[in-house]
């Protein structure tokens, strides 16, 4: 029967250009989000250097898995960039430290308005960080991707299914889900069940108190910088992968990140990957063409003669925008109930 | 050493401002002064946004990362007041893009008075989402109408035809509206809100300028704007310049002859003209500075002044002494605002040509952030001084890189690889420069070069 192929057939497009596209993009938003939340959770500032620091991580990233392809220490049909990952980590974790100890650790040590010298600051380090890598890699979008580029085509699925509309699944795209899901568990294991995640929390909770039972606050950043390096590294390698690396490109990822961040209530992780997903999923439903997907549904008297596009691709992250605007009027501490700390 | 901290204390203002004037007077004599004039009207127009910005940080602690977003307004009200209209694309789709603005506008304000009357939501959602479908279709149809009207010269419905200068008031005018509009949602929330919401904004505004091409031509650009200034051509007529540039040079046309002497005349008048005109342009901007500094000195050492500042210092005892934070914050973000779009709308003005790609949210916000805290944050000519300083080395940090890399070049042998790379490179150097400036400000010398004075409130 025609009928039900036309609508599995739709339901693949969908998957293909709407499902897939938005749940790879919304992993690697919600790593970056995690990382601005755990920031914001432990030393009390929105970081504005999160979009350069995933350029950072990416860079080094890049420069690793070029040296190796190189050397020919590759996996054939595996991604190069995903093996430098680990050192790259290290390499970031380094990077972040040093800014920690060279800038922000001064401003926690004296009683001053953190949010906004935080913000401040974290400017500067944006515009240092991202003069590097502009200065190292140039300002011009690259790709970096080698190996396999789909796990299964879309001819390799046509075949198998005999449907019209094919689904491909990119690696990068199983690559972001895999690697997302394990960080997160992992995230959410060593914050709930161990001793240092447990201080973590103290700390974020009450800054006083936690002193007072003999949590030392240095190692508590330290450790948060820690893993907002392995975050942002891994988040930006993801997203590059996937699209491609511009420096540009990862700057402007501040905008739907800040987004997520907010949305889902700032400070609280489970909040920031409920915001990740719900901007990424508004954005790829709202800038998608549903001329095709409707043609298979409607009868052929009601064909659509436009593209039936909802916005314009362009205002992309115009989109996020106007969550975080909606959001802020109704319900100014997010989704999942964030801090609502008045500055400090 | 006690005695020089003493002169600098005393005069600290007065000193810095001469250091500065004679190192442009010192590029003026070595390089040209049509350089240096060049120089001179861009610091002039970042004094006055370094000036909206310190009103905004030094005077309340308001965090705005969306300068840029505030200077493209003022931008586009000058292409707007001063181009001349499209009589053509408006006959063609003004009518019907007007309609679809109006129906836009009509669905918001529905949407918004229900919810307030506390109508179901999901009958809300409705009726503003086929309200949104039906301006849509009827948006791009006006669009498409417009932008086909000779693409390659107007293809948008162009401006008012109204002299320049009103547009300047204009371009404060569009930024206040938007940053109304900004402050109202998210001025009573946290700190961070703000700067968020005016990054978002700033980027969404450059967006639309960049991608709507009936409404400023988009990344097409609008070249040849008017100007409120002579046309230098027209100046190398004019008698009393000529007479001029023959006096100043006289002593050295006494050993040319005849013929020598109409050459060497005519190109000296070719490079008065142009140094004419940009001291035209510095009068204007140097009138409005002027003007600027003494409204805001003014107000600063008001009854208003003294709020603000009891409220920047202290906001706990100042709502307990029954002032409206929320609402004083609001005043002062779109005084701020106001100021930053009047600077924006004088940028292009000066540049005779709106170019959207210009609009760099990170680069400039960012210079204008450095300027008012390296200037002194609360400190007017502090801003001021800050933004000669960041200017001048911005500018000539570029060729001292390309100068130190040549140097660096001319030791090893040619076409080596790393004086290539640093050659093309090098200008990327200047954002991690200037980003360290910051830093090292904020650490060791938080007031800046010129401090806010400590006034008895």
């Amino acid at each position: 029967m025609s009928d039900s192929i036309d609508i599995i057939n739709a339901f693949a497009l969908l998957t293909n250009f709407v499902l897939l596209p938005a749940l790879s993009y919304g992993s690697q938003l919600a790593l970056g989000a995690l990382a601005v939340t755990l920031v914001y959770a432990i030393l009390r500032f929105s970081n504005f250097a999160q979009g350069d620091s995933m350029a950072f991580g990416t860079m080094i990233v890049i420069l690793l898995s070029g040296f190796m392809i190189s050397k020919d220490w590759t996996i054939s049909g595996f991604p190069t960039a995903v093996l430098a990952i680990p050192i790259a980590i290290i390499g970031t974790s380094i990077y972040m430290l040093t800014m920690d100890r060279l800038v922000y650790r001064h401003y926690r040590r004296i009683k001053i308005k953190q949010s906004i010298v935080g913000i401040t600051a974290s400017i500067g380090v944006m515009f240092i960080t991202g003069g590097i890598v502009r200065f190292i890699l140039g300002a011009k979008p690259q790709r970096f991707s080698d190996g396999e580029r789909f796990i299964f085509s879309v001819r390799e699925f046509k075949a198998f299914t005999g449907l019209e509309q094919g689904i491909a699944l990119k690696t990068s795209q199983f690559l972001t889900i895999t690697f997302a899901i394990l960080l997160v568990a992992f995230l959410f294991y060593f914050l709930q069940k161990t001793k240092t995640g447990k201080a973590m929390r103290a700390y974020s909770d009450n800054k006083e108190l936690a002193l007072l039972s003999g949590i030392d606050p240095d190692k508590v950043v330290q450790i948060t910088w820690l893993l907002v390096a392995a975050l942002t590294t891994i988040a930006g390698t993801l997203y590059g992968l996937d699209k491609g690396f511009s420096p540009l490109q990862y700057h402007l990822l501040l905008l739907p990140i800040f987004a997520s961040v907010i949305v889902g209530g700032i400070g609280s992780p489970l909040g920031a990957i409920a915001g990740a997903f719900l901007v990424s999923f508004s954005e790829v439903l709202l800038t998608y063409a549903y001329k095709k997907f409707l043609i298979y549904l409607l009868p052929l008297s009601m064909h659509p003669n436009s593209l039936v596009q909802l916005i314009g691709t362009e205002y992309k992250y115009a989109i996020s925008f106007v969550i975080l605007v909606i959001v802020l009027l109704v319900r100014p501490t997010g989704i999942f109930k964030g801090k609502v700390i008045v500055d400090e | 050493m006690n005695n020089f901290n003493n002169i600098w204390g005393l005069y600290k203002t007065s000193i810095s401002f001469t250091i500065m004037a004679l190192l442009l007077l010192f590029v003026g004599f070595n390089q040209s002064w049509s350089l240096v004039l060049g120089i001179v009207n861009l610091c002039l127009i970042s004094s006055i946004m370094a000036l909206g910005v310190n009103i905004q940080w030094g005077y309340a602690g308001l965090f705005n990362v969306g300068i840029m977003g505030f200077a493209a307004l003022g931008g586009v009200s000058v292409v707007l007041i001063s181009q001349q209209p499209v009589t053509e694309a408006v006959d063609a789709g003004g009518l019907k893009m007007l309609f679809a603005l109006v129906l836009g506008a009509l669905t918001i304000v529905t949407g918004v008075v229900l919810n307030k009357k506390g109508f179901n939501k999901w009958l809300i959602t409705l009726l503003v989402v086929i309200g949104y479908l039906f301006t849509r279709h009827y948006f791009s149809e006006a669009s498409d109408v417009i932008e086909k009207v000779d693409p390659a010269i107007s293809g948008y419905l162009g401006g008012f035809g109204l002299p320049i200068a009103f547009s300047w008031i204009v371009g404060g005018l569009a930024a206040a509206g938007a940053a109304w509009w900004i402050g109202k949602i998210t001025l009573s929330l946290r700190t961070d809100y703000l700067a968020i919401a005016t990054l978002g904004i700033s980027e969404i505004i450059i967006y639309v300028i960049k991608n709507e091409d009936w409404f400023v031509r988009g990344v097409k650009n609008v070249a040849g704007l008017s100007r409120p200034v002579p046309y230098e051509v027209d100046m190398q007529k004019s008698e009393w310049l000529q007479n001029i540039v023959a006096w100043i040079h006289r002593s050295k046309f006494e050993l040319l002859s005849q013929s020598e002497q109409v050459t060497q005349l005519s190109e000296y008048i070719r490079g008065a003209s142009v140094v004419f005109v940009k001291l035209c342009y510095s009068g204007i901007f140097v009138t409005i500075l002027i003007a600027l500094i003494i409204l805001s000195n003014l107000a600063l050492n008001s009854p208003w002044g003294r709020k603000v500042r009891a409220i920047r210092d202290n906001e706990v005892a100042a709502s307990a002494m029954g002032k409206n934070i929320t609402r004083q914050h609001l005043q002062i973000f779109v005084i701020g605002s106001a100021i930053v779009g009047v600077a924006g709308a004088l940028l292009v003005t000066y540049d005779g040509i709106f170019i959207p790609t210009t609009y760099q949210p990170l680069r400039f916000t960012f210079l204008i952030w450095v300027m008012v805290i390296l200037g002194g944050s609360g400190n007017n000519l502090g801003s001021v001084l800050g933004a000669f300083i960041i200017w001048f080395i911005w500018i000539q940090s570029g060729s001292m890189g390309i100068w130190a890399v040549e140097m660096i070049g001319s030791f090893t042998q040619e076409g080596n690889t790393i004086t290539e790379f640093l050659e093309a490179r090098v200008h990327y150097l200047r954002l991690v420069f200037m980003g360290t400036i910051l830093l090292l400000i904020m650490r060791f010398s938080p007031g800046g070069i010129l401090p806010e004075k400590n006034k008895e409130l």
